[in-house]
């Protein structure tokens, strides 16, 4: 009786860890496949295949953000602090859409470069503060803004 | 563990005086009303500062109180998938009937938790991303973790035989477990969406005291509620069982 469960036991645990292994592994294979945005940086590198539906994540860059004339459309450039990639959009812009916040751009890469968007969606970051908080950080000059490191396509999001 | 392994007598190891059905009804009593009012306390100071006496997030307004109901959610959907994981794993190994009835108890409320997470991240997604839903690696898996309840509850109603159910049940369980570590570092391994970890994470807490409060209020409110839950749904499957094993005495007494 006492034997059984043992060997139940052993079993049980040698199945463990040979599941967790072969998890790692198929893992381990899908990692790059597993990516909701490339960066900039992987634009600039020609990673990124031109005219399919892709997504591209960053931030927006500061004094980037521009209404074209006579349009409902606007462009910016998405950087991620070490390539920049311009995007034009035209359509309903998320509430959190401002210079300097993370987002993602799901849309097209043409042969110049341009990323025309189709959807922006914005990525709010992990720091959750009250309005006085910020105004008390930035008066002490602590404060980084958007969140501060830019979102790096290519390992994860810290 | 040896504990458990020694042969069931009244004398036997503390897991052994617990897996005794008829304790386990007397402590489940006994241990009721306390959790009620741990649920009722902390659900109702948790919901006040929550939802009205804590600050707004300077970004998201007033839409950051969803995090004091969707937050508690993900991480119960999880503590109810380890239990389950838990549950089946001593149920295939020492084959305790208690861990069989816990495993029946525990994945409707697992999946309930996790409908509720996905739900109310749905809602605060649309205002804050601009979207209900995307495919990223953390809202999908877990999707499938909601799935994997779903699952479990099939597999235990797919056969009459209630051991064999439950064996399958339990296998299912344990090989489910890899989901966990995926959704709690999804974040981490693959860019998503979804925003990183801000309570539980080595360089302290990214969310200010005045928010982290009534998040953890209404985290003790989601496990006490769990716990209640549980135990109720057990003391009323080990009643089921234990009527059916009557009625089966009964019947049998009666054929001669």
């Amino acid at each position: 009786m006492r034997s059984r469960k043992r060997q139940r036991l052993w079993i049980a645990c040698i199945g463990l860890i040979l599941l967790g292994a072969a998890t790692a592994l198929a893992l381990n294979a899908f990692e790059d496949n597993l990516v909701f945005f490339h960066g900039p940086s992987d634009i600039a590198a020609g990673k990124v295949e031109q005219g399919r539906l892709i997504r591209i994540g960053g931030l927006v860059q500061e004094n980037s953000v521009n209404k074209i004339a006579n349009t409902a459309k606007i462009e910016f450039r998405i950087t991620d602090g070490v390539a920049a990639t311009p995007v034009v959009f035209e359509g309903i812009l998320p509430d959190l859409f401002r210079e300097g916040q993370g987002v993602v751009a799901n849309g097209r890469l043409d042969a110049n470069g341009l990323f025309t968007a189709s959807e922006i969606l914005a990525k709010h970051d992990e720091n959750y503060m009250p309005p006085e908080v910020v105004e008390a950080l930035k008066k002490s000059g602590q404060w980084k803004m958007g969140g501060g490191a830019a979102p790096n396509a290519a390992g994860g999001n810290s | 563990m040896a504990e458990a392994m020694a042969s069931p007598n009244p004398s036997g190891g503390f897991f052994h005086r617990l897996a005794n059905p008829a304790r386990f009804q007397r402590l489940s009593a006994w241990l009721m009303p306390w959790l009620v009012l741990i649920t009722l306390g902390c659900f109702g100071a948790g919901l006040y500062y929550g939802l009205y006496a804590s600050p707004i997030d300077y970004q998201q307004k007033d839409t950051v109180r969803i995090m004091y109901v969707h937050v508690p959610a993900a991480w119960l959907a999880m503590m109810s998938y380890s239990t389950l994981a838990i549950s089946g794993f001593v149920a295939l190994v020492w084959r305790h009937p208690l861990a069989d009835v816990a495993g029946a108890a525990t994945a409707p409320i697992g999946a309930i938790f996790t409908f509720l997470a996905l739900f109310t991240g749905a809602i605060w997604g649309q205002p804050t991303w601009g979207t209900w839903w995307v495919w990223d690696a953390r809202l999908t898996s877990v999707l499938i973790l909601f799935f994997m309840f779903l699952g479990y509850i099939a597999i235990r109603n797919a056969f009459d035989d209630r051991a064999r159910a439950g064996r399958a049940a339990s296998l299912l369980a344990i090989v489910g477990i890899v989901i966990l570590p995926i959704i709690k570092f999804s974040v981490d391994w693959w860019n998503t969406l979804h925003q990183p970890a801000s309570v539980s994470k080595l360089s302290g807490s990214s969310m200010d005291p005045a928010m982290l409060r009534p998040l953890l209020i209404m985290a003790v409110a989601y496990m006490a509620l769990f716990g209640v839950l549980l135990l109720l749904r057990m003391r009323l499957e080990l009643t089921r069982r234990r009527v059916e094993a009557l009625q089966m005495a009964r019947a049998g007494a009666a054929t001669p």
